[in-house]
């Protein structure tokens, strides 16, 4: 048997429908599904690394990338991820678009329906934004980030990028650091990571973790030392500019000494820690270069390669629940 | 090792409540044994205290200079001299200096400069907003880092309520505390005198006693949502003081300091125009002085300060609603103090505990008291002894003392700070 026919066995193996119509919170997974999802993106990743990567599962099939924020690593990960399984994808350049000219969500949702796509991709930085549009469209919707909400295929990636690590996610202590107040991936981790059996830590300063974060089932602390102390992932998050004018935190140089992770804070956690950033990294404020691009400790190239693997399992599922529905 | 021991002395240690005779041996600028009682402790150096009182050196957390900035009004070498005569043995700079102490550079400027005078311990308190403009965070972690003790805008009212919510919960990170003067800015805009009678014959303008009370709800209501240390600065009418008691009975953690003038006048001393008598907040009714006093003796108010403010003949040879508000009080803030026990019958130590223990275990100092471990800072007083205050013999560069010409009673006689003597009378 070739390695393409295996690999398509595989595939065919692991191959579960989508459990629901749309992908819009990590909280459309369930355990099971989502251990399912990981094994198909495990055979992704193996057939990324070689040199024909290209599959058909997603022939004939329209995905519409439609991303309202800048963005360069999601795009081109979905869109590449889509290609790869031998979609038509379109990217929409969304701030030259009709939108701009004071067409609504909703006008714009009617008139994408009306060209018939399968599978919708979207990024808005309103929250509830994907939400809204899949009620309104046909087609299948996945959430790549809305405002504050929820960015569920960066916790999906983050899943699986820990469970390659360190072979089960079950009983991790994971520390999530920084502006937890601002990050959908934040809350998306919250909820995967919780679901999957991890305990979750949040830490930051209280200007930037919500002031109910302690009901979110995990511990919060304002202190990375208390906080870090028995983790065996820390993940960072990135602090967007326009909150180091003072309005929540004081400077970066301030944020960096108290929250940013070096090599001492890192020390802090249990040996063999990882370090995670679901990028772009602001390097020196919230994460040392000398940590950053350690590949010993830091899995934040992992991520980007484990991004577009478990999007391709996300398309994927999500097409064989039309495929069902068809 | 250099020993010293003061011998025969009254003690009074507010923080163990003992007034009684005593004495206490000092070694390498640290107390290390205090006897009650008959003494009979020896060292290398005796002072013979004669019966005078021994209590710890006072702590003032509102000190104002001009350094740097403004130097001719006042300097760290003329506050500290100023406070060695007063027996204030801790004095902490506010942060409305010129460039505002905003950033842990500035903490450390100051803290350095008061070391290397050798005269008292000079502590800072940081700002809460950069140059205080009460709309950028200012780097709380790293001056609290630097030894911060507090963070204040000082006179500078925060207005804008979410600055002040993020302030106080980004605080809070650090277990550090804020301090906010409660005036309702609006209310209070422009004015130079108590609303009521006696502005009005006058024909200053004032701002209504309540400026205070809503901005002191407005604050503790932050302090409820967010969890932080609070303190009350230069807390002065009796609205506020009712405010105060209610949110301590909530639980809220919050302390309240008030300036020795608002313990000693009344709106009526304004009543000549004399400039000295500017102040700000602005001299209070006959009956909110009283509510302080009362405050004082219940515990309510764990800081009395001297809200020492420089102010050189050029900003106060004028008239009264042009003149730069503030009076200097160092050297007078232990006789002004000691007018509590004299005239409205205070207990000497419950004079003596928001001078020294309260402000002390506010800001987690361990000064304040007289125990083994703790810093050397005492001062001998006489507390019945005459004074008349002249405030041209006063040490500070300025002047400006309200107390000028009266008759007080209690004389610092020796200010020993980290077990050296810096000042005798």
């Amino acid at each position: 048997m070739t390695h393409t026919a295996v690999a398509a066995d595989l595939i065919a193996d692991r191959l579960v429908p989508f459990p629901k119509p749309h992908f819009l919170a990590a909280g459309d997974l369930n355990p099971p599904f989502t251990l399912a999802l990981l094994d198909l993106a495990d055979v992704f990743v193996d057939l990324n690394r070689e040199s024909t990567k290209g599959r058909d599962l997603l022939r004939g099939r329209t995905v519409l990338n439609l991303f309202f924020e800048n963005s360069t690593r999601t795009s081109s990960s979905f869109e590449i991820a889509a290609k790869r399984l031998g979609a038509d994808v379109v990217t929409m350049p969304v701030q030259a678009s009709s939108v701009k000219k004071g067409e609504t969500l909703i006008d714009t949702a009617v008139t994408l329906n009306a060209m018939r796509p399968d599978i919708l991709v979207v990024r808005h930085s309103a929250s509830g934004a994907a939400a809204l549009l899949s009620q309104k469209v046909g087609c299948a919707v996945v959430n790549a980030g809305d405002g504050r909400h929820e960015h569920p295929t960066q916790a999906l990636l983050d899943l699986l990028s820990l469970r390659r690590a360190f072979g089960d996610v079950g009983g991790l202590t994971v520390a999530i650091c920084g502006d937890i107040a601002h990050s959908r991936v934040a809350r998306s981790n919250v909820a995967l990571l919780s679901m999957m059996g991890a305990r979750v830590r949040l830490i930051g300063p209280p200007t930037l973790v919500p002031g109910d974060a302690d009901r979110w089932g995990c511990e919060v602390f304002h202190d990375m030392r208390e906080g870090l102390k028995g983790c065996d992932v820390v993940m960072m998050l990135r602090l967007q500019l326009e909150r180091m004018d003072g309005a929540l935190v004081p400077s970066t140089r301030e944020y960096f000494r108290f929250w940013g992770l070096d090599r001492e804070k890192l020390a802090w956690a249990n040996p063999g820690a990882k370090v995670m950033h679901p990028g772009p990294m602001n390097r020196g404020v919230e994460i040392d270069s000398d940590v950053a691009d350690d590949l010993t400790v830091s899995l934040i190239q992992d991520q980007v390669e484990m991004g577009v693997a478990a999007r391709m399992a996300v398309l994927a599922s999500l097409s064989a629940r039309l495929e069902g529905a068809a | 090792m250099t020993r010293l021991a003061i011998v025969n002395a009254r003690l009074l240690d507010p923080a163990s409540d003992y007034d009684g005779p005593g004495a206490v041996l000092i070694e390498d600028g640290v107390i290390t044994g205090v006897e009650r009682g008959p003494a009979t402790l020896t060292a290398g150096r005796v002072v013979d205290a004669r019966g005078l009182c021994l209590s710890p050196g006072l702590i003032d957390i509102r000190v104002r200079t001009g350094e740097p900035g403004a130097e001719p009004k006042e300097t760290l070498k003329s506050a500290s001299l100023s406070a060695t005569a007063g027996g204030v043995t801790t004095i902490v700079i506010q942060p409305d200096t010129d460039p505002a102490v905003d950033d842990p550079a500035m903490v450390d400027f100051i803290q350095r400069r008061g070391a290397a005078l050798n005269l008292v311990n000079v502590r800072v308190a940081g700002a809460a907003t950069k140059a205080r403009d009460g709309k950028r965070m200012a780097e709380i972690g790293l001056m609290h880092e630097a030894g911060a003790l507090y963070f204040t805008d000082g006179d500078h009212v925060i207005a804008d309520s979410r600055v002040l919510s993020r302030i106080m919960g980004y605080a809070s990170a650090f277990n550090a505390l804020i301090a906010c003067r409660p005036a309702d800015p609006w209310l209070s805009e422009g004015a130079v005198a108590t609303s009521g009678e006696l502005a009005t014959r006058l024909g200053l303008s004032g701002a209504p006693a309540i400026a205070e009370r809503i901005q002191l709800e407005r604050d503790l209501a932050l302090v409820e949502q967010t969890g932080a240390r609070f303190l009350v600065d230069q807390i002065s009418t009796e609205a506020a003081l009712e405010v105060l008691a209610r949110a301590r009975g909530r639980g809220l953690e919050v302390a309240a300091s008030v300036s020795i003038n608002h313990l000693c006048f009344n709106e009526i001393d304004i009543g000549d125009y004399r400039t000295f008598f500017r102040l700000d907040p602005p001299l209070r009714p006959e009956s909110d002085r009283r509510a302080l006093i009362e405050a004082v003796r219940d515990g309510l108010i764990e800081a009395i300060t001297s809200a020492h403010t420089p102010a050189p003949a050029e900003d106060k040879r004028r008239p009264f609603a042009e003149a730069a508000p503030g009076a200097v009080g160092l050297e007078t803030l232990l006789p002004a103090a000691l007018g509590l026990h004299h005239e409205e019958g205070l207990d000497l130590l419950d004079v003596l505990r928001p001078l020294t223990h309260g402000p002390a275990t506010l800001l987690g100092l361990d000064a304040g008291t007289i125990t083994p471990g703790a810093p050397a800072d005492l001062i001998l007083f006489d507390p019945g002894a005459p004074v008349v205050v002249d405030s041209a013999a006063l040490r500070s560069k300025s002047k400006n003392s309200p107390f000028d010409g009266r008759r007080l009673q209690g004389r610092v006689e020796m200010t020993v700070v980290g077990g050296r003597t810096v000042y005798s009378a």
